[in-house]
C-alpha cells in the first residue's frame, strides 16, 4: 500500500486539470499549454509508477490505495495496477499528451472545454485500468463516455451527429449489461472487490454481461457498426485517442475482467469469441483494403486488430497473453500516430480520399518518412515491434489449433497489404486533385508531435521484451501468474478444477 | 362545557416543519392585504424562503431528536425520523423552488403564489407523517388544493388554466378512488390506522379478505395518481407542460417524494400481510411507468413535456425498491429521492430561464446552443441529463444503481433487466437534449434573445448551484447520505 498514492495522483491529477481548464478564464492557448503541461507531468508519474512497481510479481496488483466508498454494499474506492495495466496506463498517457499537442497546434476552437474534455478522459482511461473494485470500473468506464460524446460530438466533422448517437447507443447497451452483471455478482457475493475471493465467478451470465460491454467497444465483429462513422467523424486526435486506446481499456477488459476473473466461462466461450474474432479479423482487413480514405483504412484495421488481440488473449496462455499485452501498446502507438498524420494530411489536402490524394511524397520527405517508418511498423515487418507482438500471439493461439494461427498469418499478409496501398495511394502514384503545391510539408511542431510516438514504437522493436518480460512477472522462479492462478481457485472451489491460468500452456510461456 | 371534551395531547415538536411553513404562509397571505404591490414580491419571496429554511433546520432537529418512532396526537401522525427527512427533502425543494421563483413574472397574486407553496409544503410535510387513512387523506387534499391552484394561477396564459382544470378533475379523481379504497379497508377491518390494520388483518385472517384487497388496489391507484406513475400518468404532460415552469418543477420533486414515501409507509406499516400481492402490483406499475415513460419521452419536442414522460419513467425507477419491499430497498428510495429532487428543480430551473429569456415555450429546437451562451446553466442541465440517464458523477447513478440492486435482492433479476433496457430507451432523449445544447447551431434558427444580455438571474443561479451541489456531491456522499436513510427507514422497521 505504501504507494498507493502514485495511483491516486495519475487519476487526481488530470480530473483536477480538467476542473481547473474548465473553471479559470484561461484564453485558447494558455488552456491548451495547461493541459499539455498536465499531461506531461501524468507522463512523468507514468514514469515513478513503472520505477515503483515490482516486476518479479507483475500480475499481482500493487500501487494499491483502498478507501471505503459505501461500505454497507461492500464497495470502496480500490485502485492499483497490474503488471500488463501500467504499460496501457503508459499508452494512454503518451497518446493522450501526443493527442493534446495536436489539438493545441491545431488550434481548437471552445478550447476550455475542449481541453478539460480531453483531461477529463485521461483520468476516466487511467482510472478504468487501476479500478480495482467493480462499480468503481464501471464508474470509470462510463465516465469516458461523457467527454468522448462532446468531443466527437461538438469538434467532430459533419456527420458528428449521427456517429455520435450511433457510438453512444451501442456503448451504453453494453454497459448496461455489464451493470447489471456487476449488481448479479456483487450483490451476491456482498462485496465488489476484484482482488478479494468475492470477485471470482463461474456464472456463465455475469461472464456474459461483462463481455457484453466489451465486444461494443473494442469493436469485435458483429458489434461494429458504430466504427467508421466515429472514426471518421471525429476529430483526428480523438478518432486516434478512441482507436488507440479507449478500445485497449475493452481489450484490457477482455484480459483483466472476463478471462483472469472468470476463467470457467472464459474457457467454455472460448471458442465463439476466438470465431468472432476472426471473422473481425479477416472481415476487417477486407474492409480496409477496400476502403476509400485514409481514415477508413485506419478505422477497418483497427476492427482487425482488435480482433488479432482478441485471439492472442483468448488464446489464454502467457504467450498470448504477452503478445496481445504488447500489440495493444503497438497499435495504440500505430493508430493514434496515423490518425494524426490522418487529420493533417486532411489540412493540406481538404480530403483524406485516395483518389484526390497521391504523389505526397515528392518534395515532403518528413511527410513521407513518417509515414513510411509507422506504415512499416504497422504492417508488421520482421524486427519490428508489431512483428514481435503479433508473432507471439500466433504462438500463443497455435497451441489452442494450427487453426487460428493459420487465419491469423492470412490476416497480417492481408495486413500488409491494405498499408501498402494506403502509403502508395497518399505518397505515390501521380499526383492527386487535392495535392496542391501550397499543401507543404510536415512542420516542426508537426513533427514533434510525431516522432516520440514513432520513437516509442522505434524503442519498443529494439526492445518489446520491456514491455513482455514486465508483464506478468515471468522471471523469477515463481510464475506471477500464479497469485491471479491462487485467487482463482477460491472461485472454481465448488468442483470443476481446470484452469485456465494452470493449463499446461501457459508452461509453453517464454 | 368544554372540558367535557377530550383533547389529546399535541406534540408541537412533532408538527413544527408544517407549522413553521404555515406561519410563513399566513406572513404572506397578510403581505398581500397590507403592503403596496411592488413590495409584495420581494417581501413574500424572502419569508416564504425563511420558512422553509426555518422548516428544514426544524426537521433536522426533528430527525436528531426522535430515533424512536412514537405515535403523536392520538396516533393520528408520527413522529419519527422517515417522516422528517421526507419533510427535508420537500423543504429542500421549496427552498430551492422559491430561488427559481424569484423572477417568475406575475400579473397579480404574487404574495399568495408564495403563501400556497409554502402552504403546499406544510401539507407535504404533514402527510409523509400520517399514520392513519384520515390523516393521510385530509393532508393530501391540503396539499393538493393549494397545487390546484398554483397551477393555474398565471391567468394569463390559458395551457396554465387547462393545467390547473386538467389537474383539479384528475387529481379529484385519483382522490376519490383513494377515498373509496379508504373506505373499502375500513370496512373490511373496521381500522384506520395503519398499524391496526395491520393487527385486525393478522387477528382476524383477513389476508386474502375481498373488501380488504380492493381498497388496497384503490389506495395504490390513488397513490399512483399523485406519484404520476402509469397507468395513472395521464394528467402529466399537460399539466407539466401549462403550470407555471418554477412550480412544475416543484411537484415534480415535492409531490412525487411525497407520494411515494408515504406509498412505502403505508405498504409496510398497514398491510405488511399482503406483501405478495402488492409488491407484484408495483412491480406491474414500474413496468408500466418505464414503458409508456420511456416510451412516450422519445417523441417529445417540448423540453417541459419530455421532462414530464421523465418524470413518469422516475416514478417507476423509484417504485422499483419499493416494489422489491426489503430493507436495501428503503434506502434505495431515500436515497433516490435526494438527487431526484434536486435534479428536476434544477433541470426545469435551467427550462424557466430559457422561457423568460425567450418569451416563449422551450423546445429541443430552440434551446440549442444554451450550452455555449450561458455556460453555467448549460452544464448544470448537462448534468441533470446525465444524473437523470444514471450516469456516475452524479447521484443519480448511484440511485439507479441502488435501485437495481434492491430488485435484485428481491430475486427478481428480469426486473433489474427491464431497469437497464428502460435506461438504455432513456439516454436517447436524455442525450438528444444534451445535443442540442451543445451541438446544434443556434444561428440559422435566429432565435437569439430580443435584446442585450439575457437577465442576470442569482437567486436561480444560486438555487441551481445548490442542486447541482446536491446532484454531483451525492455521488461521493454516499455513505452519510445512505446512513442518514439507514436510520430513518429503521422507523419502519427495517
Amino acid at each position: 500500500m505504501a504507494n498507493g498514492w502514485i495511483t491516486d495522483t495519475l487519476i487526481l491529477l488530470p480530473l483536477g486539470g480538467a476542473i481547473f481548464i474548465a473553471l479559470a478564464p484561461l484564453a485558447r492557448l494558455a488552456a491548451g499549454l495547461v493541459a499539455l503541461a498536465v499531461s506531461l507531468v501524468e507522463i512523468a508519474f507514468w514514469g515513478g509508477a513503472l520505477n515503483a512497481f515490482d516486476y518479479h510479481s507483475g500480475a499481482s496488483v500493487q500501487l494499491q490505495d483502498t478507501t471505503t466508498w459505501f461500505g454497507e454494499l461492500g464497495i470502496s474506492y480500490h485502485v492499483g495496477f497490474t503488471g500488463f495495466a501500467i504499460w496501457l496506463v503508459g499508452l494512454a498517457a503518451i497518446v493522450m499528451t501526443a493527442a493534446i499537442a495536436y489539438a493545441v497546434w491545431v488550434g481548437r476552437e471552445r478550447a476550455r472545454a475542449y481541453f478539460a474534455s480531453m483531461l477529463l478522459l485521461t483520468a476516466a482511461i487511467v482510472g478504468v485500468f487501476a479500478a480495482q473494485d467493480y462499480l468503481l470500473f464501471y464508474v470509470f468506464w462510463e465516465a469516458m463516455l461523457i467527454p468522448l460524446y462532446v468531443l466527437v460530438g461538438v469538434w467532430g466533422g459533419p456527420g458528428r451527429l449521427r456517429a455520435t448517437l450511433m457510438f453512444f447507443i451501442y456503448t451504453m447497451a453494453g454497459s448496461l449489461l455489464m451493470l447489471a452483471s456487476i449488481i448479479v455478482l456483487g450483490i451476491s457475493h456482498h462485496s465488489f472487490d476484484m482482488v478479494g475471493p468475492g470477485g471470482f465467478s463461474n456464472s456463465n451470465w455475469i461472464f456474459l454481461g461483462f463481455v457484453a460491454a466489451f465486444v461494443v467497444k473494442a469493436p469485435l465483429f458483429p458489434f461494429h457498426a458504430w466504427l467508421p462513422d466515429a472514426y471518421r467523424e471525429a476529430p483526428p486526435e480523438v478518432a486516434g485517442v478512441l482507436s488507440g486506446v479507449v478500445s485497449k481499456a475493452a481489450a484490457y477488459g477482455f484480459l483483466y475482467v472476463a478471462i483472469l476473473h472468470f476463467p470457467d466461462p472464459a474457457r467454455h466461450f472460448r471458442t465463439p469469441i476466438l470465431v468472432l474474432a476472426a471473422i473481425g479479423l479477416v472481415y476487417g482487413s477486407l474492409l480496409a483494403f477496400r476502403a476509400s480514405d485514409f481514415r477508413g483504412v485506419m478505422a477497418y484495421s483497427s476492427l482487425a486488430q482488435l480482433g488479432l488481440i482478441t485471439f492472442g488473449l483468448f488464446a489464454t496462455n502467457l504467450a498470448g497473453f504477452n503478445g496481445a499485452v504488447l500489440q495493444m501498446v503497438n497499435h495504440g502507438l500505430i493508430s493514434a500516430a496515423m490518425f494524426m498524420l490522418a487529420g493533417l494530411i486532411e489540412l493540406r489536402a481538404g480530403t483524406g480520399k485516395f483518389d484526390r490524394l497521391g504523389g505526397m511524397a515528392k518534395g515532403r520527405p518528413a511527410l513521407a518518412t513518417v509515414l513510411m517508418t509507422l506504415g512499416i511498423i504497422a504492417l508488421a515487418v520482421p524486427g519490428s515491434s508489431a512483428f514481435a507482438g503479433e508473432f507471439m500471439i500466433l504462438t500463443g493461439v497455435f497451441t489452442s489449433g494450427w487453426a487460428w494461427s493459420v487465419i491469423g498469418a492470412i490476416a497480417i499478409v492481408l495486413a500488409a497489404m491494405y498499408m501498402l496501398r494506403l502509403i502508395s495511394a497518399v505518397l505515390h502514384r501521380s499526383r492527386g486533385v487535392a495535392v496542391t503545391d501550397e499543401a507543404r510539408d510536415l512542420r516542426l511542431p508537426e513533427l514533434a508531435v510525431l516522432v516520440p510516438l514513432l520513437a516509442c514504437l522505434i524503442f519498443l522493436s529494439a526492445w518489446p521484451a520491456a514491455v513482455t518480460d514486465h508483464t506478468f512477472g515471468q522471471s523469477s522462479g515463481t510464475p506471477g501468474l500464479a497469485r491471479l492462478v491462487s485467487t482463482n481457485t477460491y472461485s472454481t472451489a465448488s468442483g470443476n478444477h481446470v484452469i485456465v491460468l494452470n493449463s499446461p500452456n501457459l508452461m509453453v510461456s517464454h | 362545557m368544554l372540558a367535557s371534551i377530550h383533547t389529546p395531547h399535541v406534540d408541537w415538536f412533532a408538527i413544527s416543519p408544517s407549522l413553521t411553513l404555515l406561519g410563513g404562509s399566513a406572513v404572506c397571505l397578510m403581505a398581500a392585504v397590507l403592503l403596496r404591490p411592488r413590495d409584495r414580491r420581494w417581501f413574500s419571496a424572502w419569508v416564504t424562503g425563511g420558512a422553509f429554511i426555518g422548516a428544514f433546520v426544524v426537521a433536522a432537529l426533528l430527525y436528531d431528536r426522535s430515533p424512536h418512532p412514537q405515535g403523536a396526537i392520538a396516533n393520528a401522525i408520527v413522529r419519527d425520523r422517515f417522516g422528517a427527512l421526507a419533510a427535508l427533502i420537500i423543504c429542500g425543494s421549496g427552498l430551492a423552488s422559491v430561488g427559481v421563483s424569484w423572477r417568475l413574472r406575475l400579473k397579480a397574486h404574487t404574495a399568495e403564489y408564495y403563501a400556497l407553496l409554502a402552504a403546499a409544503a406544510a401539507g407535504m410535510c404533514f402527510l409523509v407523517t400520517a399514520t392513519n387513512l384520515i390523516t393521510l387523506f385530509l393532508s393530501l387534499e391540503w396539499f393538493s388544493i393549494c397545487l390546484y391552484i398554483l397551477c393555474a394561477i398565471d391567468v394569463d396564459i390559458e395551457g396554465s388554466l387547462e393545467a390547473g382544470l386538467k389537474y383539479l378533475v384528475v387529481g379529484g379523481f385519483g382522490s376519490a378512488f383513494l377515498l373509496f379504497g379508504s373506505a373499502l379497508v375500513y370496512g373490511s377491518t373496521g381500522q384506520v390506522g395503519f398499524a391496526d390494520i395491520a393487527h385486525s388483518v393478522a387477528a382476524n385472517g383477513l389476508r386474502h379478505d375481498s373488501l380488504l384487497v380492493a381498497g388496497l388496489a384503490m389506495i395504490l391507484a390513488g397513490l399512483g395518481f399523485k406519484a404520476s406513475a402509469a397507468p395513472f400518468h395521464m394528467w402529466t404532460p399537460d399539466v407539466y407542460e401549462g403550470a407555471p415552469t418554477p412550480v412544475t418543477g416543484f411537484m415534480a420533486a415535492a409531490t412525487k417524494t411525497t407520494a411515494l414515501v408515504l406509498t412505502l409507509r403505508l405498504m409496510t406499516t398497514a398491510f405488511p400481510a399482503e406483501k405478495q400481492l402488492w409488491t407484484v402490483a408495483l412491480a406491474v406499475i414500474v413496468c408500466a411507468s418505464l414503458a409508456i415513460g420511456n416510451l412516450g419521452a422519445l417523441a417529445q419536442r417540448n423540453v417541459k413535456r419530455m421532462l414530464a414522460y421523465s418524470s413518469i419513467s422516475h416514478a417507476g425507477f423509484m417504485l422499483m425498491p419499493i416494489a422489491a419491499g426489503n430493507a436495501l430497498g428503503g434506502r434505495a428510495l431515500l436515497y433516490y429521492l435526494i438527487p431526484y429532487s434536486a435534479m428536476s428543480i434544477a433541470s426545469f430551473a435551467v427550462v424557466a430561464a430559457r422561457e423568460r429569456e425567450l418569451g416563449t415555450a422551450v423546445t429541443f429546437d430552440n434551446i440549442a446552443g444554451l450550452g455555449w451562451e450561458r455556460p453555467f446553466l448549460g452544464a448544470a442541465l448537462w448534468a441533470c441529463m446525465l444524473g437523470f440517464a444514471g450516469l456516475p458523477l452524479t447521484g443519480g447513478f448511484v440511485g439507479k444503481f441502488y435501485a437495481f440492486s434492491a430488485v435484485y435482492d428481491r430475486g427478481w433479476v428480469w426486473l433489474v433487466i427491464v431497469g437497464a433496457a428502460a435506461t438504455a430507451v432513456s439516454l436517447y432523449y436524455y442525450f438528444g437534449l444534451v445535443r442540442a445544447l451543445y451541438m446544434r447551431a443556434p444561428a440559422p434558427l435566429g432565435l437569439a434573445p430580443a435584446g442585450g444580455q439575457p437577465p442576470r438571474e442569482l437567486a436561480l443561479q444560486t438555487a441551481v448551484l445548490g442542486c447541482l451541489v446536491v446532484t454531483v456531491g451525492s455521488f461521493f456522499a454516499v455513505e452519510p447520505l445512505i446512513k442518514l436513510a439507514r436510520m430513518a427507514a429503521s422507523s419502519l422497521g427495517y
